[in-house]
């Protein structure tokens, strides 16, 4: 019994940080059909953002809570300039060409951030663990659980309803819908699309550095966590349905328990069954579990 | 009889794309479809060549059922077609294209061994070029696909689907997208190349000039079900067909289909 | 049969061959490994003409190398053909079995569902101790025939075996883009439905692409697990397949030699990059991928190749 619980609470966790992660990365294919592997770098560099960030405030004893928000908005000023940069700079040269090449770009990107971000911060590993301590932790019965897991469920929380409403509700987002939907019918009714796509990849790029953020305090901040988040993201992404928003959400819902389950039960399957689960899904799925069905070709 | 359908239907969830066609057709008979956009016409021939599987009916080539069977199967058994939009490989030239379409006439796209047979032997070279003569596109022998001019491309696309000796030949719209003054030209090359090979055709076309002089049959689709069958002057001057899909001809006051 | 192309390549691994034992041994060393690269990236190839990029190569890579690592620690088969032989053999069955899924799929979801697959494999070797775990473990160096060539000497056996074997695959693939199977890259990347409806079935036919890929990739695993003489799980990580697929994107799809000159210029490149510039070799990586993607898409071997072939246009005739 309390094996379930502790499942269904690690599983929430892990689920939380991974809809985090992979938000940003559904976002750009939906919209943009790109496969964005330098996503992992807007998450590296949103994490090694935090860690500075954390060092400088707490370095000058300012109140705790604050530190969380203070490094949370660095990061996604990080992830803004970096993600605004990238599009305008590199991506606008690629539009057009097949999607693999495109992935293959941003590949490349992200193989040059990787040295990038060894020079801004060395080699060195970075603890960013203040405002989890500071949180503190509740018991539920026998259970034990950190504040801060449970605060970044509710963030992960926060950003699904959020994006959700935004699409729905505002008129940017029905404008990104739309764009999801057919690209050459949106533009062909005045969207301007290009706008659309910078816009989407600036955001795109500050989820991911906000979910960089939101781990530091969790993780050891060091070389190596970009490579690791990316292929966790496409899993999930995979599973939920690319550019599929809900879809991510239950993809993580589903990795992060089965997940969690592993870790309790069998851990020697802690790191197939998450891609296992993807194979599983796509077997049966072939796009993911929202996807849609594609048109009549002839 | 050479192809026999019966009660053939087909539905998408709540939309009926066809229901009940049957009919025979004789072999090397030459019969033109007509009926206006969504009438059926293209699901009809998806389902005889494999591409949609039917909701309901049968289908029989040669005295074989073949119906729901997968197109690739269909093919090798005999029966053939052309695409309303020429689909051809674009970064392959006239000649490329036929080679690959020589190649794998016969069904040896179906096994290991076969696949891994050498590609140009003299026989598919020569079968190539006599298919590019028959269709007279051979000045475009070796100009890449993506390049060809509209009509020539609907040639090519043609001549690919008649590679391989098939019996019976379905044509979607082959003059569609060629202007008025030759489209003529371009099926009188077309018929006469099928004619000398003996295949029996079924030819959608929305130009009912064409129809009367190339067709000894017509079938009048309209909401998914044939309304008229018959030789051509007689279908096209049914009331039911006039009214729906031909109008009549130009004489004082008249509808233009 | 044996064409000018033949008789060159023939002729450019035996002076190869012949040269080697003047050359200084970590070069020797370097053309090993770039030629078991190779062979994978040739593998890679043989998929990217007809429009797929597999994002999971690595699992046969891995295959092949783990199935040596393995037969050499728990048995006492040493003869370096027969280990070659049994881990191709080994990513050949993984293939043939994988296939059946995988060649379902194109574009990003076959790129993705090959990287899940290499992944699962890591998440395998990782976490089983008597497969090594992160550490992996040693493979004991072969013998040839008999002979049981040490240092130097055994440096140089491998670099022959290497080659050998390059040349074999070379010689048959170039058989292999000549068959129906080969030629028909093109249009299955072109027009799927137009192949199917000539009678061909696409997914055989890629199924076969990735039968004789994933036997290429375990060749190159093989052989790589005997000239480092160690195998890790990371040999199964995105990251080996993202190295394999940037060789085959800079190299070119063009031709067989395009996946050896290509492989040995970019290990060459890497070495002396990390060698001068440890900070930074990554970044000039990069750019390296970028600038071929963005100026030559089709490869450094398409320079080669535009020199010999015409444009084509549609001729002015009328029809």
């Amino acid at each position: 019994m309390l094996t379930a619980l502790a499942i269904l609470t690690d599983g929430l966790v892990y689920a939380a940080y991974l809809f985090l992660v992979a938000v940003g990365l559904t976002l750009i294919f939906g919209v943009m059909k790109i496969l964005n592997v330098t996503h992992g770098s807007f998450y590296a560099f949103g994490a090694y953002g935090a860690a500075t960030a954390v060092g400088i405030y707490y370095d000058r004893g300012l109140p705790e809570a604050g530190g969380f928000l203070f490094m949370v908005l660095l990061a996604m000023a990080i992830g803004l300039v970096l993600g605004f940069v990238l599009e305008r700079g590199v991506l606008r040269l690629v539009y057009g060409k097949d999607e693999v090449v495109i992935v293959l770009v941003t590949y490349a990107v992200f193989l040059m951030l990787e040295d990038v971000i060894v020079l801004i911060w060395g080699p060195r590993s970075y603890g960013a663990y203040q405002p989890m301590v500071a949180a503190g932790s509740i018991e539920i019965g026998d259970l034990v659980l950190s504040n801060y897991d449970i605060l970044l469920v509710a963030i992960a929380a926060l950003v699904a309803l959020v994006s959700y409403w935004a699409l729905k509700y505002t008129r940017y987002g029905r404008l990104l819908t739309v764009v999801i939907f057919n690209r050459e019918t949106a533009a062909a009714f005045g969207v301007n699309v290009t706008v659309v796509y910078t816009v989407t990849f600036v955001i795109g790029a500050m989820l991911g550095a906000l979910g960089g953020a939101v781990m530091a305090p969790k993780i050891s901040v060091t070389l190596g966590i970009g490579v690791e988040v990316i292929v966790l993201a496409f899993a999930v992404v995979a599973t939920g349905g690319m550019g599929s928003i809900e879809g991510a959400l239950i993809g993580a819902l589903i990795v992060g328990i089965c997940r969690a389950a592993a870790v309790h039960l069998v851990p020697q399957l802690e790191l197939f069954v998450i891609y296992a689960v993807m194979a599983l899904v796509l077997i049966f799925r072939p796009y993911g579990l929202f996807s849609r069905a594609a048109p009549r070709k002839i | 009889m050479i192809l026999s359908v019966r009660d053939l239907a087909k539905t998408f969830g709540s939309i009926v794309a066809a229901r009940d066609i049957s009919l025979d057709v004789p072999a090397q008979q030459t019969i033109g479809i007509i009926g206006a956009n969504g009438a059926g016409k293209t699901t009809f021939i998806n389902m005889i060549t494999g591409h949609l599987r039917p909701t309901k009916g049968t289908i029989r080539f040669e005295d074989r059922d073949i119906t729901g069977r997968p197109s690739r199967e269909i093919t090798r058994l005999g029966i053939s077609r052309s695409f309303q939009v020429a689909q051809v490989f674009p970064s392959l030239t006239v000649f490329e294209n036929m080679c690959a379409a020589a190649a794998v006439a016969g069904g040896t796209g179906g096994t290991f061994a076969g696949l891994l047979a050498p590609l140009t032997s003299p026989a598919t070279l020569k079968e190539a070029d006599a298919t590019i003569e028959l269709f007279r596109i051979a000045p475009y022998r070796n100009a890449l696909a993506s390049t060809l001019p509209q009509g020539v491309r609907k040639l090519l696309d043609i001549a690919m689907a008649v590679t391989g000796a098939p019996r019976l030949l379905l044509l979607d719209e082959p003059t569609s997208g060629i202007s008025v003054e030759e489209k003529f030209g371009v099926m009188d090359v077309v018929m006469s190349a099928l004619k000398s090979r003996k295949l029996t055709v079924l030819f959608v076309e929305h130009d009912m000039e064409i129809v009367t002089r190339f067709a000894e049959r017509v079938l009048a689709f309209y909401d998914g079900t044939v309304i008229a069958d018959g030789p051509p002057a007689a279908a096209l001057a049914d009331p039911r067909v006039q009214a729906l899909i031909s109008g009549t001809k130009p004489t004082g006051a008249a509808l233009h289909a | 049969m044996l064409s000018r192309a033949h008789i060159a390549g023939v002729l450019a691994f035996a002076a190869v061959a012949a040269v080697a034992p003047a050359l200084p041994p970590w070069f020797v060393s370097l053309a090993t490994i770039a030629f078991a690269n190779a062979l994978v990236v040739l593998g890679l190839i043989i998929l990217w003409r007809a429009g797929l990029v597999p994002f999971g190569q690595a699992l046969f890579y891995a295959a092949g190398a783990y199935a040596v690592a393995l037969i050499s620690r728990y048995t006492s088969w040493r003869d370096v053909f027969l280990l070659v032989a049994i881990g191709a053999a080994a990513a050949g069955l993984l293939a043939f079995l994988i296939g059946f899924l995988l060649a379902r799929y194109r574009d990003i979801f076959f790129a993705m569902l090959s990287l899940a697959l290499s992944m699962i494999l890591y998440g395998i070797l990782v976490k089983t101790e008597s497969l090594g775990s992160t550490d992996g473990f040693n493979v004991e160096p072969g013998t040839f025939f008999g002979y049981r060539p040490r240092g130097a000497a055994l440096n140089l056996a491998l670099f022959w075996l290497v080659l050998a074997l390059s040349a074999v695959a070379a010689f048959l693939i170039s058989l292999y883009f000549r068959s129906v199977a080969g030629t028909l890259a093109v249009p299955v990347r072109d027009n799927e439905i137009r192949l199917e409806f000539l009678g061909v079935s696409v997914n055989r036919l890629i199924h076969l692409k990735l039968v004789i890929s994933g036997i290429l990739a375990g060749v190159g695993g093989a052989l790589a697990a005997l000239a480092v003489a160690h195998v890790d799980p990371n040999m199964s990580y995105w990251t080996t397949s993202g190295g394999f697929v940037f060789v085959t994107i800079l190299a070119g799809a063009g031709s067989v030699a395009a996946a050896f000159v290509g492989s040995l210029v970019f290990e060459l490149l890497r070495s002396i990059a990390v060698d001068l510039v440890p900070g930074t070799w990554q970044i000039i990586l990069g750019s390296a991928l970028l600038l071929t993607i963005l100026f030559l898409p089709e490869g450094l071997g398409s320079l080669f190749q535009r020199l010999r072939r015409a444009p084509q246009q549609a001729s002015p005739e009328k029809a």
